[in-house]
């Protein structure tokens, strides 16, 4: 068939003919593996005894493609960081995807094909999955849920109560993914060469958990940004957060486009960033860690744990301290 | 309500300027200025440039900030 | 130069942050209003607050125009919006301001067409390119702001584009600084904000320290220049006297922006205005000429906004002015909460309530 002119139909949903041949030539033939290859009800899969991660999430972003990465990456992506910060090593992936009647088959066929990149990238096997299709107008292109599961090699790790003086360590610039898809909506007509940090975190995450086995801690800082993650941590842990404002990373373009829409770098979203906390003895060695692996060449320690309960405060590069707060919902710009 | 950052004018249309912070480029109406050249830096509120930035002032300024501290009369 | 690292360099700031202590006569308190919403975030943002001398105490004044955007308006463009064929477009501020019954971000949910803009000018634009809708741009926003929508006014005028219209509720600052003097507020100074002053220049806050001997400093919003203005206030009683600094005199002059004067005076007329808080003052507000009543959204369209409820128990007005501090509002943490704000203290994250609620374990 001439997948360049083909667009999605309500019958490639309906079981029948259509939906075996849309299998067949886009989910088989890029996903293809051994699991997935038997095409059955579901997927007989390999895994050690014991506890294991699982996980799940959904994706909707707009628009499908963006410097930097697409949906089919982010949708890999987002869910094997979130078993890697967990300390799991990724291994499947289930996905379903939601299409909007009228979606280009080669539209489909480039975000299936990114998704399976990013899978060999992460070391993960997509070995299942379901298509729908609603009618025009009642998606919006692609939504695609990811779930995933992965294991604990050498058991979970442990989780040591947060203390004072235990370092926070983040693995790079923030705010790079957020502002990158902003930038691609158009709605503000911004040119900027910023691309989204969209990138699987299981090897990272790895060396990390080798270099400081103390650790204690990890989050992928995704919406809401470093402040989400880190008054999560204090909220759960009881404890404080103090960063230093001048030793977080940041894109100089970044900070720009901050600038002119009156954004704060910390509260946007990243897709490719761990923050962790791990004892203070063990933070040269994790920073060296990190910056030995090319997803964290500009990791830093930005800050610590404080006594002063659950709060974030931030020192200022100027020498002041302001709180940072769990963000309300996403930021509007402004210009006040 | 009156965020504004000082961008660098790089190109002129018309009363509409391409302007820039590092290398972040937008389009940004002159009409409010209509002095403003090529290589200036503009103040940028909503969209608008609503006033050219003064180097020499700039610098002036950051002089006297460079003197105060001494002329205080009760030391720092 | 580029007008920024400059102005935020922590050297420069720690230099500027112990003249203020050395220049602050120790005898006395001062309390300084900024009266710029711009420069109730900039200190929050950069925690200037905690790099002033103890007896130095900056207040939040009313120059958040969304936050001082009375409910009627809200309410209006509410009833704009639940339109059919009507775009609603706005600045992000104004999304999350409460109307009586809802706000803009609500109304988008429930499926009007309600757009955030970086510029009236992307109003225009939309307006243009979809002839068969009629784009209503709310027009709020201090002086600075006001000749940048008085432009899309001409311009649509010039282009014949009959699709675009404004709701118009700009605010003066000047009138809004003589209200407070005139209240009788406990102050000793204003920080005079910064782009405002670009449009109308250094020179129209002579009457304060005339009529009521108070001390003026216009500043820049990076945190060098705030401190920088903090320092000329003080300086001015160590000097025994008052007068309008200009710190910053690399954007703003004495007379102002006179291009943009004229763009604005052509479109708007000054009128008596209502604000969130203060109520209603004589003379601080703008309207749309007869010459533009034809874009004028308070004359072209027959809506009828539902009835505005007065806020009940809301002390945000004698916050505003220094009379009252945030703890003793019967509604704050409880009624009035950031998420569902009551008055314009509330509105903006940075405003004083917002401020009394974050920083309440400080």
């Amino acid at each position: 068939m001439n997948m360049s002119e083909e667009l999605i139909q309500m019958g490639h949903g309906a079981g029948g003919l259509l939906m075996r041949r849309l299998v067949a030539d886009v989910f088989a033939r890029y996903f293809d593996n051994p699991a997935l290859r038997e095409l059955d009800d579901a997927a007989a899969v390999e895994l050690a005894s014991g506890q294991i991660a699982f996980t799940t999430d959904a994706y909707v972003v707009k628009p499908l493609f963006f410097p930097g990465g697409d949906m089919g990456k982010l949708a890999v992506c987002g869910t094997v960081n979130d078993l890697a910060v967990m300390g799991a090593a990724p291994r499947y992936l289930s996905a379903s995807f939601t299409l909007e009647e009228g979606l280009p088959l080669a539209t489909l066929e480039r975000v299936v094909a990114s998704m399976a990149a990013a899978a060999r990238e992460a070391g993960v096997e997509i070995v299942c999955g379901d298509t729908k299709v609603v009618a025009r107008g009642e998606a919006d292109g692609i939504f695609i849920t990811t779930s995933g599961v992965g294991v604990f090699e050498g058991g979970r790790p442990a989780r040591a109560p947060l203390e004072a003086g235990d370092a926070v360590v983040l693995s790079g610039t923030l705010g790079d993914h957020g502002i990158a898809v902003m930038v691609a909506r158009e709605q503000f007509k911004l040119e900027t060469t910023i691309e989204s940090d969209c990138a699987p975190l299981g090897g990272l995450c790895a060396a990390m958990r080798e270099a400081a086995p103390g650790l204690k801690f990890m989050r992928d800082p995704t919406r809401g940004g470093l402040a989400a993650a880190l008054n999560e941590v204090a909220a759960v842990h009881g404890v404080g957060v103090e960063i230093s404002e001048e030793k977080i990373p940041l894109d100089e373009d970044v900070v720009a486009v901050c600038e002119i829409l009156g954004l704060d770098p910390l509260l946007v979203a990243n897709e490719g960033k761990v923050v962790a906390v791990a004892p203070a003895a063990e933070a040269e060695a994790l920073v060296a860690a990190m910056r030995g692996h090319p997803l964290g060449a500009r990791a830093a320690v930005i800050g610590e744990v404080v006594a002063e309960p659950k709060r974030v405060f931030v020192r200022t590069a100027v020498g002041g301290t302001r709180i940072l707060e769990m963000p309300l919902a996403d930021q509007l710009p402004r210009i006040c | 309500m009156c965020l504004g950052v000082p961008m660098k004018i790089i190109a002129i249309d018309g009363t509409t300027a391409t302007v820039e912070m590092a290398q972040v480029r937008q389009e940004c109406d002159l009409s409010l200025s209509p002095g403003a050249k090529v290589g200036d830096y503009v103040i940028v509120h909503a969209g608008f440039a609503i006033e050219i930035l003064d180097e020499e002032d700039a610098r002036e300024t950051l002089e006297l900030l460079d003197q105060i501290g001494f002329d205080t009369g009760r030391g720092s | 130069m580029k007008y920024l690292d400059e102005f935020r360099d922590a050297e420069r700031v720690r230099k500027v942050a112990a003249a203020v202590a050395a220049v602050a006569p120790d005898d006395r308190g001062f309390t300084f209003m900024e009266v710029c919403g711009t420069h109730t975030m900039a200190v929050a943002r950069y925690g200037l607050k905690k790099l002033l001398p103890a007896n130095v105490r900056m207040i939040s004044g009313p120059g958040c125009p969304v936050c001082v955007t009375p409910k009627e308006y809200v309410d209006y463009a509410v009833a704009l919006a639940r339109e059919p064929g009507v775009t609603v477009a706005t600045f992000g501020d104004m999304m999350r301001v409460p109307g009586s019954s809802t706000d803009l971000l609500r109304l988008q949910a429930e499926g009007a067409d309600v757009r955030v803009v970086y510029s009236a000018r992307d109003a225009l634009a939309f307006a243009r390119a979809e002839p068969k809708r009629r784009v209503v741009f709310l027009g709020v926003g201090f002086e600075t702001t006001a000749p940048t929508v008085a432009a899309t006014a001409k311009e649509a005028v010039a282009a014949s584009i009959r699709n675009y219209f404004i709701l118009a509720a700009h605010k003066l600052i000047p009138p809004a600084m003589r209200v407070l003097c005139d209240g009788g507020v406990a102050l000793d100074g204003f920080l005079c904000p910064a782009h405002v002053s670009a449009i109308i220049g250094a020179r129209a806050y002579e009457f304060i320290p005339r009529d009521y001997d108070l001390a003026c400093a216009v500043a820049g919003f990076e945190p060098v220049d705030i401190l920088q203005g903090i320092y000329l206030l003080l300086k001015q009683y160590a000097d025994g006297e008052r007068r309008v600094d200009n710190q910053y005199s690399r954007v703003v002059k004495e007379e102002g922006n006179p291009r943009a004067q004229e763009v604005q005076a052509e479109v708007f007329h000054v009128c008596d205005s209502r604000w969130r808080g203060l109520g209603d003052l004589p003379a601080s507000g703008l309207a749309l000429r007869e010459e533009y009543a034809a874009l004028d959204a308070a004359r072209a369209f027959e809506v009828e906004p539902e009835e505005t409820v007065p806020d009940r128990g809301c002390i945000c007005g004698d916050v505003l002015t220094g009379a009252k501090v945030p703890a003793e509002c019967s509604l704050i943490g409880d009624e009035c909460t950031p998420a569902r704000p009551v008055g314009p203290c509330m509105v903006s994250s940075e405003g004083s309530c917002a401020a009394a609620l974050k920083y309440e374990y400080e």
